[in-house]
């Protein structure tokens, strides 16, 4: 099996803005990647751009919806006309629904919806915008960010939850389906970090027990760079991972 | 032959006629059989360019439509301008555009363009600066543009309609249709018999504009990249006597068209005119898979550098008589050496 390199790799990333996705990007960029960022508003964006490029980095931003799902074929070729072919596909960007989260029952399914919409179909449709020419450019990596929300049935996080546990079950589904070709799918939970995200979902959650998004990014991006560990198809989950190192 | 109006709903029942090169008779098959007439170790080589919407209207002025046709290195585009109508009035039938002149702006919504030369071989040529940078002019082409269809299509398809399963970079203006029957099975496929499938990226241009003299210089000079990759596994399957096949008549110009320039395959950029004929002798590519075209198209011509003319003739008798499908969602046609001896593809032939 392949080792990703990272170095002059092509790759794309949403939610790139802030949180684990703004330190995702630093690493990467750092690391010598060529970077498309995606998300929805274009200020912050750019304001992660513009700091990969002081250091020397080369990043470009992509404004757009992932979750527009009929614009997964002008996503796939805006960013291939800014760094080529992609080798990496990074798919960060999450909605946790609305907030104050609420359970099921108070869930109106136009929201459950919108969750599904972000966090499942628009990783869906960008990826089928891109494996065939991973394939044929010799291969490539896709990565879909997890969370514990998928596995342990939390009260308040069914709609998150429910959208993680389907896209884990969709890498699987990729992997055996591309199993003997050098495209790769894996499922990453990155553990609970001190992002805004977390503080919309737990308001009053202690920061001290949270992972900081920076040392969570450099284990994603171990892990990544070391891509023999884990078959495609798997769910790594990073503090594991950095426990392992 | 008739032309496919939509696409079908099921890709691995799409036809595929195949042409052993030192064979007799043309043999009807499936295009879901490829890989039993591929070996482990034969190349594919597709492009891999994205179509760009890059059929544009104006909206000041009225009455007109814009198709890119090529990008130039500085920026600017060429592109063939169309009077009133869109795709649904014949090419052939679409009224003169009025004559522009240099300077002139036109709108495409929010997105605006300066005309910066005529042609002198036709009005209707022209050289085009956007009013923006590359980068937001791919979004406000994406926004404003539609891909470029002909009147024998049923309805208006959506972008992505137009897209083989591996685009990435949009360069071509056209789908460069020849491997658009090879969807995500059949490629996981033939990558997990051992056909090495590898990637060339080619500017596909448009295939008609309406106006002979403009055809008359068609194709253009028309950038390609060939990646490293894909130079050495060529090389390798020659030097072990795999076969080179090509994935359409982009692909046999952008390899053959490397060699006539630099003398071998090399990799890297560069721009071909090259018009493959009847006498070429191919250097690189051993086989084509290419759509169904009708004799006196170019891409029927470039056919006969891979097989007899007698054999073509007969080939493309028996597909019009037995139903074949032509243009970009229609059937596809295999011209490869060693195919007669293919024992039988796997699904039953088609009543020929």
């Amino acid at each position: 099996m392949q080792k990703q390199h990272i170095r002059d790799s092509a790759v794309f990333l949403t939610g790139g803005s802030r949180g684990l996705g703004r330190a995702l990007a630093l690493e990467l960029g750092r690391a010598g990647a060529r970077l498309v960022l995606m998300a929805r508003e274009p200020e912050p964006l750019e304001a992660v751009v513009a700091e990969i490029r002081a250091e020397g980095g080369e990043a470009h931003a992509l404004p757009a919806d992932i979750g527009d799902v009929a614009r997964a074929t002008e996503i796939a070729g805006r960013a291939a006309a800014l760094v080529g072919g992609l080798d990496v596909a990074i798919h960060n960007a999450s909605s946790l629904g609305p907030v104050p989260m609420p359970p099921l029952l108070d869930t109106p399914p136009r929201d459950l919806a919108r969750v599904f919409e972000v966090n499942l179909f628009g990783p869906f449709a960008v990826t089928r915008a891109i494996a065939g020419s991973m394939l044929v450019r010799g291969g490539g990596t896709v990565v879909n960010i997890s969370s514990d929300a998928a596995v342990g049935a939390y009260p308040q996080w069914g709609a998150y939850g429910a959208s993680k546990a389907a896209l884990d079950h969709m890498t699987r589904t990729w992997a055996a389906e591309w199993e003997g070709t050098p495209v790769r799918f894996f499922s990453v939970d990155p553990g609970e970090m001190d992002t805004r995200m977390h503080a919309d979902a737990i308001p009053d959650a202690d920061p001290a027990t949270l992972a900081r998004p920076a040392d969570v990014a450099r284990a994603i991006l171990a892990m990544l760079g070391d891509a023999t560990r884990a078959p495609s198809g798997a769910r790594l989950v990073a503090s594991a991972w950095e426990v392992a190192r | 032959m008739r032309a496919q109006s939509m696409p079908r709903t099921d890709p691995r029942e799409e036809r595929m006629l195949v042409v052993d090169p030192q064979g007799r008779v043309p043999r009807d098959a499936a295009i879901g059989d490829l890989p039993v007439f591929l070996n482990a170790g034969d190349v594919l080589v597709v492009n891999d360019a994205a179509t760009v919407p890059a059929s544009l209207e104006c909206t000041a002025p009225a009455g007109l439509e814009v198709r890119l046709l090529a990008r130039d290195e500085d920026g600017s585009w060429s592109a063939v301008l169309f009077g009133a109508g869109d795709w649904r009035t014949d090419t052939d039938e679409r009224p003169a555009p009025r004559h522009l002149e240099a300077g002139e702006l036109l709108e495409f919504g929010a997105l605006a363009a300066s005309v910066v030369t005529v042609s002198d071989v036709s009005p209707r040529l022209v050289r085009l600066r956007f009013d923006r940078d590359d980068v937001a002019l791919w979004r406000a082409l994406y926004a404003h543009g539609k891909p470029v269809q002909y009147s024998y299509l049923e309805r208006e398809f959506a972008l992505a309609r137009f897209q083989t399963a591996y685009a990435a970079r949009p360069w071509a203006v056209e789908m460069p249709s020849a491997g658009r029957p090879l969807r995500g099975a059949l490629l996981v496929e033939l990558a997990r018999a051992g056909v090495e499938i590898v990637a060339l990226t080619h500017a596909a241009g448009l295939s008609a504009t309406g106006d002979p003299s403009i055809d008359a210089l068609l194709p253009v000079p028309e950038h390609y990249e060939i990646p490293p990759r894909t130079v050495e596994t060529v090389g390798r399957a020659r030097d072990c006597g795999a076969r080179v096949v090509a994935v359409g008549t982009t692909v046999v110009r952008a390899l053959e068209g490397c060699v006539v320039t630099h003398g071998e395959l090399r990799a890297g950029a560069d721009s071909t005119d090259l018009l493959v004929g009847p006498g070429f002798e191919p250097q690189v590519v051993d086989g084509l898979l290419s759509g169904m075209h009708a004799p006196g198209e170019s891409h029927y011509r470039l056919l006969a550098a891979f097989a007899p003319d007698s054999l073509l003739l007969q080939a493309h008798a028996h597909a019009a008589s037995a139903g074949y499908v032509a243009h970009e969602f229609g059937d596809s046609l295999l011209v490869l050496p060693g195919a007669d001896s293919v024992s039988r593809p796997r699904r039953d032939s088609r009543a020929g």
